[in-house]
């Protein structure tokens, strides 16, 4: 299960993200997580908490965004969520459209306490 | 309380690092193929085929990622190229770190194509760069054709597809060209092969796909440093 990997590199992250503020204590990592990131949010989730728990950081919140597939119209440019490879353009039904979005392994924000 | 905005990907550590291993090869001409699959669907028996038709000359080298076992190796190293076993002791993909370790023990100077045989996994290795230049998924059709739906990542992200075990069609109930649609439903311009290792079927065209690709990132190189 990668996750847990993932997840070992969301906490090490976080806690270099939160240093720079000394003497911090970190309490929110914001992760975003696309459709095409090969993470299910659910394990993710679960390695959160299992590698957190019983340590310094064990109330760390995270919160996880999910992030849809996004494709770019070629015709009108408009960006819409695809949930299938082949949905047509949502403004003009055209059906060649580009990848954009979705891979998302992101992290957003840390949220820290100053000392 | 302050919120940090940080905007950096999870990964960045072996972003860095892939980057890095994409140099080196650029820098030695070294042609680097990641291939990807679930267990049992015949990475290794492609390589052992492979390299069974180079000559003795030609510099190949492979680095074979297991969990545990150095067995892949050892078939491997049965056709006289350098082969390394990478053993992950229960990570479930290779990353950018285990090569780069991999590869103190070797000169790139020497190696011309290298092969990465991923740990057996359609998952986890899809997020990890190695500084391939394509990776390269196999799909046996003792699996369903709705594969590529169901790890939409890394077909999404391979150059081609490898169909193996055609031998097996007849006794299967596996429906090619749904396989194909799925495929290209997720990679509109995915390359798709169809090969068996027991026949020889479409091992011609493999190996015409090796060399291509190889004067394709040769021509790359030299066109950079000219
Ligand atoms: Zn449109």
């Amino acid at each position: 299960m990668h996750e847990i990997g993932i997840a070992n590199s969301i906490i090490e992250a976080g806690q270099t993200e939160a240093a720079r503020v000394a003497g911090s204590k970190l309490v929110r990592v914001g992760i975003r997580i696309g459709a095409l990131a090969g993470v299910d949010c659910d394990a993710l989730r679960f390695a959160l908490t299992a590698l957190t728990q019983g340590t310094e950081l064990d109330d760390v919140d995270f919160e996880i965004q999910s992030c849809p597939r996004r494709n770019r119209c070629l015709d009108c440019d408009e960006v819409f969520v695809t949930a299938l490879y082949s949905d047509p353009c949502s403004r003009c039904g055209s059906e060649t459209s580009v990848l954009v979005g979705g891979e998302e392994l992101d992290l957003a924000y840390v949220e820290v306490e100053e000392p | 309380m302050t919120v940090i905005p940080v905007e950096k990907k999870v990964l960045s550590e072996n972003q860095r690092i892939a980057a890095s291993l994409r140099d080196r090869f650029e820098d030695h001409g070294t042609l680097c193929l990641n291939l990807i699959s679930s267990p049992g669907s015949g990475k290794t028996t492609l390589l052992e085929q492979t390299l069974g038709g180079f000559r003795p000359e030609e510099r190949v080298a492979v680095l074979t990622g297991d969990l545990q076992t150095e067995n892949d190796a050892k078939r491997l190293a049965r056709y006289g190229f350098p082969v390394q076993q990478i053993t992950t002791g229960g990570v479930c993909h290779l990353d950018g770190k285990m090569i780069e370790r991999a590869l103190e023990r070797w000169s790139l100077d020497a190696i011309d194509l290298l092969f990465i045989e991923n740990v057996g996994n359609l998952v986890c290795p899809s997020s990890y760069d190695l500084g391939e230049e394509a990776k390269i998924v196999l799909l046996s059709v003792t699996e369903g054709e709705d594969k590529p739906l169901k790890y939409p990542s890394i077909f999404a992200k391979s150059e081609l597809l490898v169909l193996t075990k055609v031998d097996l069609l007849p006794h299967v109930p596996f429906k090619m060209e749904e396989a194909r649609a799925n495929a290209r439903l997720v990679h509109p311009g995915i390359e798709i092969l169809e090969l068996s290792c027991a026949t020889g079927q479409g091992l011609e065209e493999w190996r015409t796909c090796l060399s291509r690709r190889r004067e394709t990132a040769l021509q790359r190189i030299c066109a950079a440093r000219a």
